[in-house]
């Protein structure tokens, strides 16, 4: 864009938090119609510097223009009133109202006469209304629909519905994309162009440099809190970019390494779970990372719960070490030496309000006590050994883990099962919504627990890192086994022919990091 | 001295008074602390050795009660059979004892009542899957209700002087008079914080609080650390209600009723959270301090007990914010 006349301007933003300099003398500048892409590594004040323009944090210093005028942002609800309106990966939609309910939250219409006395809430113009704000984000979503019926992409689309409904002039979306299947990428992109036109600006967080690189008309890249470099998409690369967020030539991406395969470790027979999980077969061997590939909804996160026996399966065997081992609950499967990192770090993989140091010996606690006292020394021992090893970068082992960026707190995770000395790691999405840098640290990471005999399952919807990192991979479609391919026979075309019975043309779900390996 | 050892000094008592302030206990303590201070200038009968006991002595059986409590609502539950359980216990152990049972024996006759209670409850929210709201409300009703069908309604007297004693009998230490109740709270207090810091179940206890299904997640069975928060919390809830029992002499039917009010309070004026995750078991004694204190001291200013309540729901609340206000600000 080479209009001057900035809708927004931010200027020398900093903010600091308790032993935390978030943000140092940033500025920023978005126009009308422009979409600008935010990107840096977690922790690189991406969104410290959206919650300062929302509203949701105070700046320290600094000034915001908007159209020229300096504002000074007191609040959310203030945001609002000024046109900037925030979509947050977490949705803030109340599941058991409508969505036109939602769109109108707080500003309901109300009916005439008496019924305005009363308060009533004027439904039917509600309903109208929001059916138009739908329209304009091209929803084919129904006003009446409530919001748990709906598709995360659907509930994406009533919030932007809802940020139109109070005449957002600039829209935030915060990693928009991270819980989209493909298409419903391609949809939010045509939303995005939509009100592109509208002369909206928006400024989108996110991870995937692909995505920057067909969305936007500039990229701002942001490390350790300041502005690093700018520019518009006609000069971008990811070769650039990524030199800019981290600092520094990332030459391995996915360090994969020749590893001597070993002995079958784990073996799975008709594994089964009614009207989700089919038949599901196969063997994984010492030191193997077997990569499971699929569409969202593919039975793969639910192969790994049956596994573990975080639910009930409905049939099938599970052999370590030609053992047959009766796994029906996670305590089962933690004592067979399996270990799962979760998909959803925050809610599954670990206790955000505890410290660092509880969050890694939680599964290992018995192995730290002496007749259940817990030996407090052994404890940080272990825990600062881990977060030493797997460069964990916390304060101290005593921080709670919400205060973590997203790739130390995955870091975390997977220090919890490394004490516990598995045998077979699952891994589920382990480099969703984490920077670069963390990314090539978990997957070299990921090749000495081979290198050490662990059995690793690695479910990823990135086929690069599929690709990049395993030894096989079993391709799953509607919950059976489509094929298993060896790391010769496996390319993007097989896997997804196999994953969708048909070849989309677009290519599938791929980070540009990877197309610089 | 030197300039520069005298800083350091300066410094590091510095560093240990911003430690005692950042104590998540602080907040309350520093309200106590100003209640007894005000009723000590207020009033001349405050700050003598007999109310001080009298308070002590009052207090521990809450206190104890809601050590177990407090365990519950880290976990992310609530405990409402409190009171009730307190009732049964001192009731059964009266039964026992009036039935010529020896004293021992009949003590913990009381305390495997209340055991029994808790791990029903502790039952019913793991296999039956009830919520614990919904569960502890049914035994509060049941436990209270065998009270009555037991005794048809008729406090039981003649209690030994020997199981009285438990709750009566003041210990000569230094010089002053230390009831026995508060000897035994203070014996649980430091097992529960030891427990609760400490153990291995301490930890799975927070875990579970903190997110029960990251918890399950990691190979540990939350089943089982609930199972056994709320039998611990019937457990202590008893060791309350034979210690009130013994203090009062007289087992009745309506005894505690309530209580698990005044246990609550205690525990999230002691800076527990309301969704789990987090409080001590010293922010718990504080708290069942605090309302001990305030009960005693607005009988002492006078406050008519009909007015009593009202204040004690005003300051609970007053409280409850204070300390909210004081933990946003770090």
């Amino acid at each position: 864009m080479s209009e001057q006349d900035f809708n927004l301007r931010m200027e020398g933003i900093s903010k600091a938090f308790p032993g935390v300099q978030a943000l140092e003398d940033v500025d920023f500048e978005v126009s009308a119609g422009e979409v600008v892409a935010l990107v840096g590594e977690n922790g690189a004040g991406k969104s410290t510097l959206m919650k300062v323009l929302s509203g949701a944090y105070r700046k320290d210093t600094g000034r915001i223009f908007l159209r020229d005028e300096e504002v000074d942002i007191e609040s959310p609800s203030h945001a609002q009133r000024l046109g900037i309106s925030i979509i947050y990966q977490e949705f803030n939609l109340t599941p058991n109202q409508t969505a036109a309910a939602n769109i109108f939250i707080a500003r309901e219409p109300k009916q005439k006469g008496l019924g305005r006395v009363l308060n009533f809430v004027d439904r039917r113009a509600m309903e109208r209304e929001a059916q138009t704000h739908l329209e304009r984000v091209g929803a084919r979503v129904p006003a009446t629909a409530l919001i748990r019926d709906l598709s995360v992409a659907q509930q994406q689309m009533v919030e932007v519905a809802k940020a139109l409904a109070v005449d957002a002039r600039i829209i935030i979306m915060d990693e928009p994309t991270s819980a989209l299947g493909e298409d419903e990428v391609e949809t939010l992109f045509e939303i995005i162009n939509t009100l592109k036109g509208q002369g909206i600006a928006i400024i989108f967080i996110t991870h995937r440099l692909e995505e920057v690189l067909r969305i936007a008309d500039r990229v701002i890249v942001l490390r350790d809190g300041q502005r690093v470099g700018s520019m518009s998409i006609s000069e971008a690369t990811p070769e650039k970019i990524i030199h800019l967020m981290v600092g520094r030539e990332l030459t391995e991406l996915f360090p994969k390494e020749e590893i001597q395969i070993g002995e079958p470790l784990l073996e799975v027979r008709g594994l089964t779970r009614r009207d989700v999980v089919h038949d599901v077969s196969f063997t994984l061997r010492s030191g193997e990372i077997l990569g499971f590939a699929g569409l969202v909804g593919a039975g793969r996160t639910e192969t790994a719960r049956l596994l573990f026996g975080a639910d009930r399966k409905d049939g099938g065997a599970i052999y370590i070490n030609g053992h047959e081992m009766d796994i029906s609950s996670p305590v089962d499967a933690v004592s067979a030496g399996l270990g799962l990192v979760p998909e959803d770090r925050g809610n599954q993989g670990l206790v955000l309000l505890l410290p660092v140091l509880e969050n890694i010996v939680l599964p290992t606690l018995n192995g730290h006590a002496r007749a259940g006292w817990v030996d407090r020394h052994q404890t940080r021992e272990t825990a600062g050994d881990y977060v030493e090893k797997l460069n964990i970068r916390t304060p101290s082992l005593r921080q709670r883990a919400k205060f973590l960026s997203g790739g130390n707190q995955q870091k975390v995770v997977l220090a919890k099962w490394l004490a516990s000395h598995p045998k077979v790691l699952i891994l589920d999405e382990p480099t969703r919504g984490i920077d670069v840098g963390a990314k090539a640290e978990v997957h070299g990471l990921m090749s000495r627990l081979a290198q050490a005999g662990i059995g690793i399952i690695m479910i990823s919807s990135e086929l690069q890192e599929i690709l990049g990192m395993s030894d096989r991979v079993l391709v799953m479609s509607e919950g059976r086994v489509a094929a298993i391919l060896n790391r010769e026979e496996a390319t993007q075309e097989v896997i997804m022919a196999h994953a969708s019975g048909e070849i989309n043309n677009h290519v599938v779900n791929m980070n540009s990091e990877g197309t610089a390996a | 001295m030197t300039t520069a050892t005298s800083k350091r000094d300066a410094t590091s008592k510095r560093s240990i008074w911003r430690e005692i302030v950042g104590q998540e206990e602080f907040g309350v303590f520093l309200i106590l602390l100003v209640m007894m201070v005000f009723l000590t200038l207020y009033t001349d009968t405050f700050f003598t050795s007999t109310n001080i006991f009298n308070i002590l002595r009052a207090f521990s059986w809450i206190a104890i009660a809601a050590f177990g409590q407090c365990m519950v609502i880290i976990t992310g539950g609530i405990d409402l059979s409190t009171g009730s359980v307190m009732a049964l216990s001192g009731l059964a152990s009266a039964m026992l004892l009036v039935a010529g049972v020896n004293i021992p024996l009949a003590v913990i006759g009381g305390l495997v009542a209340g055991l029994l209670v808790g791990v029903l409850n502790g039952l019913m929210i793991t296999k039956g899957n009830l919520p614990p709201f919904i569960a502890t409300l049914g035994t509060l009703l049941m436990a209270r209700g065998l009270c009555y069908g037991l005794t048809g309604g008729w406090p039981v007297r003649g209690l030994p002087q020997g199981f009285r004693d438990l709750g009566q009998y003041d210990i000569p230490i230094a010089g002053l008079a230390v009831p026995l109740p508060l000897i035994f709270m203070l014996v649980f207090f430091a097992i529960s914080a030891l427990f609760l810091g400490r153990t291995v179940w301490g930890y799975r206890i927070y875990a579970v609080g903190g997110n029960e299904t990251a918890t399950a997640l990691s190979g540990i069975s939350t089943d089982r650390v609930k199972l056994m928060v709320y039998s611990i919390a019937g457990f202590l809830a008893a060791v309350g209600g034979v210690l009130m029992t013994a203090r009062l002499g007289v087992a009745a039917p309506t005894a505690a009723q309530g209580y698990e009010l005044d246990v609550i309070a205690a525990v999230f004026v002691g800076g527990t959270s309301v969704t789990g995750g987090e409080g001590t078991i010293l922010g718990v004694l504080i708290g069942a301090a605090i309302m001990q204190v305030l009960r005693n001291g607005l009988v002492l200013m006078g406050v008519s007990a009909y007015w009593l309540q009202a204040v004690q729901g005003l300051v609970i609340v007053s409280a409850i914010m204070l300390d909210r206000l004081r933990k946003r600000r770090r």
